[in-house]
């Protein structure tokens, strides 16, 4: 029995909600895998994995406020996935949403004016666009690639991010650490509930998912989008504009991705590292596809990844594994997700095994005498 | 009289939506040019595909010199000794001949011989060729010859030609049935896949007719009529296309002023001075082989290239400079050749393929979609035209080939255009589907509106066109009355005669 | 000054070397018709490979074969869903990236920090031996020369050889290439493992020759760099070498600034090379012509053999 793939006339409705879950279960399975190899009853380990982080409210606080800038990110980044615009560079444009917003807060934040965190929103969100126009300006004038190109910019974000807190914002008081000052309460997020870390950023995400999901679903330019990703020649044809698609698919991504920069900062970190994000950009991609590029999907999708980040810091505490197990689980997840993808649009056929029968002679004609010679 | 040369019995082959091939049986004896007749959608290229390994039959044997073989793959296929000529070549356009050859045959004594051996079998059927020029350069018809020399250079004992005559000129069609009585004298087996009637008759011994994946008879065409062998392919009289009323021809809607373009794709062809008019309440209709600049001139019409400003005026308004959205709000629409990809969007529904040229109709509000009005237009569409499909929210990709060009056309006609354009517009559609859809577009000419097709089908252009004008080499004839010109005058300007060259279409890189 | 000039030469040559081996096997994978954009993950596996067998082996050569190993079981993890299930190159090229970075850490975790002591190279203490090149030969490891080695290899099959005008032909149009009997899928699967393992390659010498020591992030976006060169390149293998020389160039240009006392922070010079790539980039992409003329016209879609 042969198996081969062949493509559905529709493609499959339920596999497109059942792919996601298929590949998370899978990505159980391997972590039950690591956990064994790594000496623990891989059972009791996988329980401890999954409740340990969310054991109170102080961790569910966590949860949300890590899921906060994944899923704000993430919608951001679906909006130019959607019209095959690839926007890899969120890394660098969350990078520098804490630059400007630091900036403002280390500079005008022991005057506490109510303007500050308004403005540092505002700063990361025009820096982080600023920042994915580069790759949308080289795409549609050069045609340069913007995976390569965004990409490119993460480094140089990171380096600068790094310069900056190594050097000029160095925390005089800080004992030689590469970090800032502590930031001012007045450049700090409010807190949403007592006891966690939860504040509002959790509001932009929800905003964010909301935006999204009408523009996505019900708006003409959504639409145009979507044809641009799917079909780029019917989208010229129909007159959608393909550098208008880049242009908003950078952007999208840029401005959210900003935003998310300045929440880390003025939210649970407090302070400026060079490490500010731990590798949210990269998440972020990971979130859009699990999460099926669409708002509720990615909401659900950042909660899981979020959730991934706080498993695998305490599984260092707990299970004794590296936190790098987090890095991992996603990574396979996503590889999984894309294997398993594949069943929307083929489905396996099953060829009947067959005898072949003897091979026959070619045929002896004068054109065979001709090419022989 | 021994076994024949290649013999199917019982082929089967069944896909989600239809079964291609029912119980087909074929019989090619050794030496017999065999037609295989079928109108599009008939099943006749999946057997082919069956019969050159590149696809499976879910049931059924195949028997080659009366042994039973099993074909799995084109290279199954080629060591029996089939050799297939594709109606959409199988050509490398980077390499030269000789490399497209080699990688037909590998070159056992390397590529000088290779090249004496090419020049030997060009010459012997008369098939002219360059072996170090690059394919990109050549045209549609010289690359066709690479095609066929490349499969006379592995011997074949059957040789597979589908749709050959699609991209010749009449004159190139006379010299290809030359080569293919020559190649029987010789022993050299031959099926021939078409639906043109009349060149079957005139070329071949045998033929099996095809219609809805079954055999509908086996027969000799030369001692049939067109209008019995019609009878088996389509179930009925080849349709008669009645005389269309005249119609008062009115104010020019579409003029190009010469309009030349230098084409950015390096494979690409030159525009050069085309003048053009199409009033409303005509179908004016532009004839020429493929690869001769329509594609060209199409997109610089639609917008999706720029042109010079006045060179390109509609409804008297300036439009060169538009882009295709902006051409669309003066009352362009246009009909791509290119169904799924191009026309609509495979993977949306035929509700959203609605939207993607008719928003204008007042789909959109605010920015936001109104999606009852969507679905209604869409109704309407199928509705009007006849759209065989499971409902609007039926996939693009899961309507047939017909029916979705039916759904395209009627799209754009039902936004009441000012000006239609349309390419190929029955291209791969079956009889009935063309039927309708030249019915339509009299309709829309009666309408008022002004039509302008383009295709390589001179049997449509005769039918529905009330002007006809060539286009060879980026040039375009003066447009001629139909009822002042005939098929064998079009058939020389398709040469390119009309311009003084020699060429049947070439590329811009042929052309320098 | 000559000396100067030398010494310049011999370290932007050795800086640029895991880039040769990348970009050439991306080169050939992308021939193909095969967009594989995982070459970062690749590498890194192949860095962490290369230094976990030649810590545990005192080998270097194992070493590289351990990288060339892993660079190649990731390639065929790419190749399955790629090729196989026809998914969307870039989404699963981006995945294997992120996959591979974080399978490297992992792994790599007891390593950190760690360095490796290795035999300096017999051979190329007798390749120093040889009158004029020696002094060149001799100061490199073998794993630089072997690369131009490659670079020739690689040459001579894509033009030289009628296995190599297939895989020029796969690239350009598969479905003329299965039509005339090719099997299109192995073609591309085997031209995908040799760019892993190329990339597997580059990456071992990363970490056992170049900076000998393993860490996160030791790669540093390199393995992205060898994608772009090889659009810098226009797909040809000579000028890939090049394009890697011209990084290696501007790598080293930090390290020579810095000796000669440029007060310039640390960080611009780390990062000069990514600027630049995207400069090389810009300039190349913005030919259309120059590109239209050179990709491989199939390049990053999926092959469907009709059914």
């Amino acid at each position: 029995m042969r198996l081969r793939l062949e493509r559905r006339p529709q493609p499959s409705a339920l596999m497109v909600y059942a792919s996601p879950l298929i590949a998370v279960a899978l990505t159980a399975l391997i972590a039950l895998a690591v956990f064994a190899a790594a000496g623990h009853e891989p059972w009791s380990a996988l329980v401890i994995f999954v409740t340990a982080p969310v054991a109170d409210l102080y961790g569910v606080g966590e949860l949300l406020i890590k899921a906060a800038p994944l899923v704000l990110i993430g919608v951001g980044l679906a909006v130019g996935f959607r019209a095959n615009v690839w926007n890899i560079g969120a890394e660098g444009q969350l990078a520098l949403g804490v630059i400007s917003g630091g900036f403002l807060a280390l500079h005008f934040g022991v005057g506490g004016s109510p303007v500050l965190l308004p403005a540092m929103v505002l700063a990361g969100a025009v820096s982080g666009a600023l920042w994915a126009a580069i790759p949308a300006l080289l795409r549609t004038r050069f045609n340069a690639n913007e995976i390569l190109v965004s990409l490119m910019l993460n480094y140089v974000a990171g380096l600068w991010l790094t310069y900056l807190v190594f050097g000029p914002w160095r925390d005089p008081a800080g004992f030689n650490f590469p970090q800032s000052a502590p930031l001012a309460p007045a450049a700090l997020f409010p807190i949403l509930l007592e006891d966690t870390r939860l504040n509002i950023s959790v509001l932009f995400a929800l905003v964010a998912v909301a935006t999204g999901w009408v523009f996505m679903a019900r708006s003409f330019v959504g639409f145009q989008l979507r044809v641009t990703g799917l079909a780029e020649d019917a989208a010229r044809y129909a007159g959608f504009s393909t550098a208008r698609a880049v242009w908003i698919g950078m952007l999208a991504g840029g401005c959210t991705a900003g935003i998310a920069g300045v929440g880390e900062i003025a939210g649970p970190l407090g302070q400026i590292f060079p490490t500010a994000s731990p590798g949210y950009g990269y998440a972020a991609i990971i979130v859009a596809f699990v999460g099926r590029l669409h708002p509720l999907g990615i909401l659900l999708a950042g909660l899981l990844m979020s959730f991934l980040y706080l498993a695998g810091d305490s599984a260092q505490m707990t299970l004794g594994l590296s936190s790098a197990v987090a890095g991992l689980f996603q990574g396979t997840m996503l590889f999984l997700l894309l294997a398993i993808d594949v069943f929307v649009h083929y489905r396996v056929r099953g060829t009947p095994a067959v005898v072949p029968a003897p091979a026959a002679r070619p045929v002896a004609t004068p054109v065979a005498a001709e090419a022989a010679t | 009289m021994g076994a024949p040369r290649l013999e199917l019995r019982g082929i089967r082959k069944a896909y989600p939506a239809v079964v291609a091939n029912d119980g087909i049986d074929l019989a090619v004896a050794p030496g017999e040019v065999h037609a295989v007749i079928g109108e599009n959608g008939a099943g006749k290229s999946t057997l082919m595909k069956i019969i050159y390994g590149m696809v499976r039959p879910d049931a059924g044997d195949m028997l080659w010199e009366g042994r039973e073989v099993l074909v799995r793959s084109p290279a199954d296929a080629q060591r029996l000794g089939i050799g297939m000529v594709f109606q959409h070549f199988a050509l490398f356009d980077t390499l030269t001949v000789a490399q497209n050859i080699a990688l037909a045959s590998p070159a056992r004594g390397g590529v000088e011989q290779l090249s004496e051996k090419i020049a030997a079998v060009s010459q012997r059927y008369g098939l002219p060729l360059e072996p170090d020029r690059p394919v990109y350069s050549m045209s549609v018809g010289e690359r066709q010859r690479v095609e066929i020399v490349r499969a006379l250079m592995q011997a074949p004992g059957l040789l597979i030609m589908d749709e050959p005559t699609a991209v010749l000129i009449p004159q190139a069609v006379e010299k290809l049935f030359a080569t293919l009585r020559q190649l029987a004298a010789e022993g050299c087996s031959i099926l021939y896949i078409s639906h043109k009637l009349e060149e079957i008759r005139s070329v071949c011994d045998g033929a099996t007719v095809l219609r809805g994946g079954k055999v509908t008879g086996v027969v000799n065409p030369r001692l049939e009529s067109t209008a019995t062998m019609a009878r088996m392919m389509i179930g009925a009289e080849l349709p008669e296309f009645h005389h269309r009323d005249e119609v008062a021809v009115t104010e020019t809607r579409l003029e190009v002023t010469g309009l030349s373009l230098r084409s950015d794709d390096p494979f690409g062809v030159d525009l050069l001075d085309i003048d053009l008019t199409v009033h409303a309440g005509e179908i004016v209709g532009i004839a020429g082989v493929a690869g001769n600049g329509q594609a060209e001139l199409l997109a610089a019409l639609s917008g999706e290239t720029m042109a010079d400003r006045a060179a390109i005026r509609i409804a008297g308004t300036d439009a060169g400079h538009l882009s295709a959205a902006a051409r669309r709000a003066l009352g362009l629409a246009f009909v791509p050749e290119d169904r799924l990809g191009r026309g609509a969007v495979p993977e949306l529904s035929l509700t959203e393929n609605a939207l993607l040229t008719a928003s204008r109709q007042g789909m959109v509000a605010g920015g936001l979609i109104r999606y009852a009005r969507v679905r209604a237009f869409a109704e309407r569409c199928i509705a009007a035209f006849d759209v065989r499909c499971s409902g609007r929210e039926a996939a693009a990709s899961s309507l047939s080939g017909g029916n979705l060009q039916k759904f395209i056309i009627g799209r754009e006609i039902l936004q009441q255009p000012r000006v239609l354009i349309a390419a190929q517009p029955t291209w791969g559609v079956d009889v009935g589907a063309t039927l309708a859809i030249h019915r339509a577009l009299i309709d829309l000419r009666a309408a008022g509106a002004a039509i302008l097709v383009i295709s390589e089908e001179l049997d449509e252009l005769f039918a529905i066109a009330d002007r006809i004008g060539v286009i060879a080499g980026g040039r375009l004839t003066p447009l001629r009355r139909r009822r002042d010109t005939n098929r064998d005058e079009i058939g020389i300007a398709m040469t390119g005669a009309t311009f003084g060259t020699t060429a049947d279409g070439g590329t811009r890189a042929a052309q320098a | 000054m000559i000396d100067m000039a030398a010494g310049i030469l011999v370290a932007t040559v050795v800086a640029g070397t895991p880039m040769v081996y990348a970009a050439l096997g991306e080169l050939v994978t992308e021939r193909s018709g095969v967009l594989n954009l995982g070459v970062e993950g690749m590498m890194l596996c192949g860095a962490v490979s290369g230094f976990m067998a030649s810590t545990l082996t005192g080998s270097l050569w194992l070493g590289v074969v351990a990288g060339m190993l892993a660079g190649a079981v990731l390639a065929f993890l790419f190749g399955v869903l790629a090729i196989s299930f026809k998914a969307n190159q870039v989404a699963v090229g981006l995945a294997l990236a992120i996959f591979g970075t974080g399978l490297s850490s992992f792994i790599g975790k007891k390593y950190v920090g760690q360095t490796v002591v290795l035999e300096p190279s017999a051979l190329s203490a007798a390749l120093g031996k040889l009158p004029l090149v020696g002094g060149l030969l001799g100061q490199v490891h073998p794993l630089v020369w072997l690369s131009w080695v490659l670079l020739g290899a690689i040459w001579w099959f894509l033009y030289r050889t009628h296995a190599g005008l297939v895989l020029r032909a796969v690239g350009e149009s598969p479905r003329s290439a299965y039509a005339l009997g090719y099997k299109v899928v192995r073609i591309r699967y085997l031209a995908t493992l040799f760019g892993g393992a190329m990339a597997g390659v580059g990456g071992a010498y990363i970490s056992l020759v170049y900076t000998a020591l393993w860490t996160e992030g030791l790669v540093a976006g390199r393995g992205w760099i060898a994608v772009g060169l090889v659009v810098f390149a226009t797909w040809r293998p000579g000028r890939c070498l090049l394009g890697a020389y011209l990084f290696g160039g501007v790598t080293t240009a930090q390290l020579f600034a810095q000796g000669a006392g440029a007060r310039v922070p640390t960080e611009l010079m780390s990062a000069l090379p990514y600027p630049a790539t995207i400069m090389v980039l810009v300039l190349i992409s913005r030919d259309a012509r120059l590109i239209r003329l050179n990709v491989p016209a199939s390049l990053g879609k999926p092959f469907h053999a009709e059914s």
